[in-house]
């Protein structure tokens, strides 16, 4: 019998031409990643000093100055946005993975989803409705708990998934050798989901970091230091919208070089899940 | 050899034996369906039981009936009684967190946690509330199940980088060090190389001295070589379709393989079924 391969039959040419072509696509869906992220760094390193970390916005057709108050109003707000989300969030997985029936997790992790596609402009309205209109003020506040909401269902989803990961074998010895549910939980699953809790929390806080849509009803923008939690308070996102659309060279420049430092962010907060999942152990 | 020193000792202690485990006409639903029916059985002190038939047949449902594991399964139901000592398991006041404690259990699958080696086994003893410093305790488990003179070097390593072999004798190490009163070991070597299944076994015939030990195996010249008393289930499908296992004999381990009272159990030692 002979076995050689003929390489003009149909099969062996229908194989090679799929190759090349899901390849092609390949290279296709890399070029705009690749575009942007070139783009931004051409576009703002000219920029990337230490002046640009220091000082703040200028006035219109004043030259120099930096996006300090911006980097740190995005700081504040979503690290205060992180305090309430992670909390919540991890306990409410915690909850819906160990504890709760299969019926009930069911129709949270379905509501999970439906929080999760919400558009977060939409959260931003909510949030000015709740937080702006009733406290008559633009605050830090405001955007931190816009920017929570939109976290929390990917805290919880991610948390959900790595604690199903953990396997069941693990949370039988422990409550083999008399370990109640709680220490079970507390003491040998989430130890060992960790790593994939701890990622999962990055990337939320990396998206959050982002979001334009959820700040511009409710922390709004200042030139200045953001000095109360209760005031106005400028953000990298924001200060990018803002600064892209005028006529000022100089302010266009500052919108690049703060895109440029939001990519490095979200590019950090990659390395550091990344680091974190190296520890993984299931 | 082995044979008649088992014997002997099972003649000598028939008088007695001191029961710590009673399942009395233990019947196991999931959801509706039955899947054990009307089991009676005691386990007797300081011997190793075992629990054999084919697949299915509820020997493993049986056992961690024991240490009320099977409360995890939504769908578990249990009529009947089972009995450790003379107090009804089952019973609404039982903590099974406290029923655990005594009654300790091997898995199929070695499952450390992954902590490290002295972090494994001293995690029971320190949910059990013992206090200051368990070295002592952690060596003394370790060289109970055979394990210490493999690890004492490398205590702080994970429990995961150890052979499978080894990491069995850790989760072993990790049950007595609660100090129970019985170990249940369900197939605890059937994930294991024969070189590690005969230092398990070793190991079970040294450790029943202190505890009393249930094991159920698939291996039939397991339970023949490690075992005092014989348990053989099988599994019959009534009238609904549904599969339901129930006790055929249960006597001294030398009578069940050498001279069973029952055909079922003559054909399944013999390997003609199952």
């Amino acid at each position: 019998m002979d076995l050689t391969r003929k390489s003009s039959d149909w099969r062996s040419l229908f194989n090679t031409a799929m190759t090349v072509v899901a390849g092609a696509f390949v290279v296709i869906a890399l070029i705009p990643l690749l575009a942007v992220l070139s783009y931004v760094a051409i576009r703002g390193l000219s920029r990337l000093n230490l002046e640009l970390l220091t000082k703040l916005p200028p006035p219109p057709m004043v030259p120099g100055g930096g996006i300090a108050n911006a980097i740190v109003g995005t700081l504040i707000m979503v690290g205060l946005a992180a305090l309430i989300s992670v909390p919540i969030g991890v306990a409410a997985a915690i909850f819906l993975a160990e504890f709760s029936r299969p019926a009930t997790a069911r129709w949270i992790r379905f509501a999970t989803n439906v929080l999760n596609g919400v558009p977060s402009i939409i959260l931003g309205v909510f949030a000015y409705a709740a937080l702006v209109v009733t406290t008559k003020t633009f605050s830090a506040y405001a955007g931190a708990v816009a920017l929570s909401i939109l976290m929390l269902p990917t805290i919880i989803r991610t948390t959900d998934e790595a604690l199903k990961i953990v396997p069941q074998e693990i949370r039988w010895a422990a409550l083999g050798i008399g370990a109640a549910k709680y220490q079970t939980v507390m003491q040998v699953v989430i130890p060992a989901a960790l790593p994939t809790i701890i990622t999962g929390v990055t990337l939320a806080i990396a998206r959050a970091a982002g979001e334009t849509a959820p700040l511009i009803f409710t922390a709004l923008f200042t030139q200045f230091w953001p000095n109360s939690l209760t005031q106005p308070t400028p953000s990298l996102a924001v200060l990018v919208f803002n600064f892209a659309t005028v006529p000022f060279k100089n302010q266009q420049e500052l919108a690049w070089a703060a895109s440029l430092i939001l990519v490095l962010l979200v590019l950090l907060t990659s390395i550091v899940s990344r680091l974190a999942l190296r520890r993984k152990t299931y | 050899m082995r044979h008649y020193s088992v014997q002997a000792d099972s003649l000598i202690n028939s008088q007695a034996e001191e029961t710590v485990l009673e399942a009395v006409n233990a019947n196991i639903y999931y959801g509706n369906f039955l899947a054990l029916q009307d089991v009676s059985i005691k386990i007797a002190r300081h011997q190793i039981t075992a629990f054999i038939g084919p697949s299915g047949c509820g020997k493993s449902t049986l056992l961690r009936c024991f240490n009320r594991l099977n409360d995890l399964i939504e769908s578990f139901r249990l009529k009947g009684q089972i009995y450790y000592h003379d107090q009804d398991l089952y019973s609404r006041h039982v903590d099974p967190v406290l029923v655990r404690r005594r009654i300790g259990m091997v898995f199929q699958k070695p499952n450390p946690f992954p902590k490290s080696i002295y972090d494994n086994v001293a995690y029971g003893p320190r949910i059990n509330g013992v206090k200051g410093n368990l070295d002592d305790l952690v060596e003394q488990s370790l060289r109970q199940a055979a394990l210490w003179d493999e690890v004492k070097d490398k205590l702080k390593a994970s429990g995961l980088s150890l052979s499978g072999g080894q990491q069995q004798r850790l989760c072993i190490a990790r049950t007595i060090a609660v100090q129970p009163d019985v170990v249940l070991m369900d197939e605890p070597c059937s994930a294991l190389d024969p070189i590690s299944t005969l230092r398990i076994e070793e190991l079970m015939t040294e450790l029943k001295e202190k505890f009393t030990i249930v094991i159920v195996t698939h291996n039939m010249q397991q339970a023949s070589r490690v075992s005092d008393k014989t348990a053989f289930f099988n599994v019959q499908t009534n009238e609904r379709g549904g599969k339901v296992g129930y006790l055929v004999e249960y006597d001294d381990t030398v009578k069940v393989f050498t001279n069973p009272r029952e055909t079922y159990t003559r054909d399944y030692i013999a390997g003609r079924f199952g």
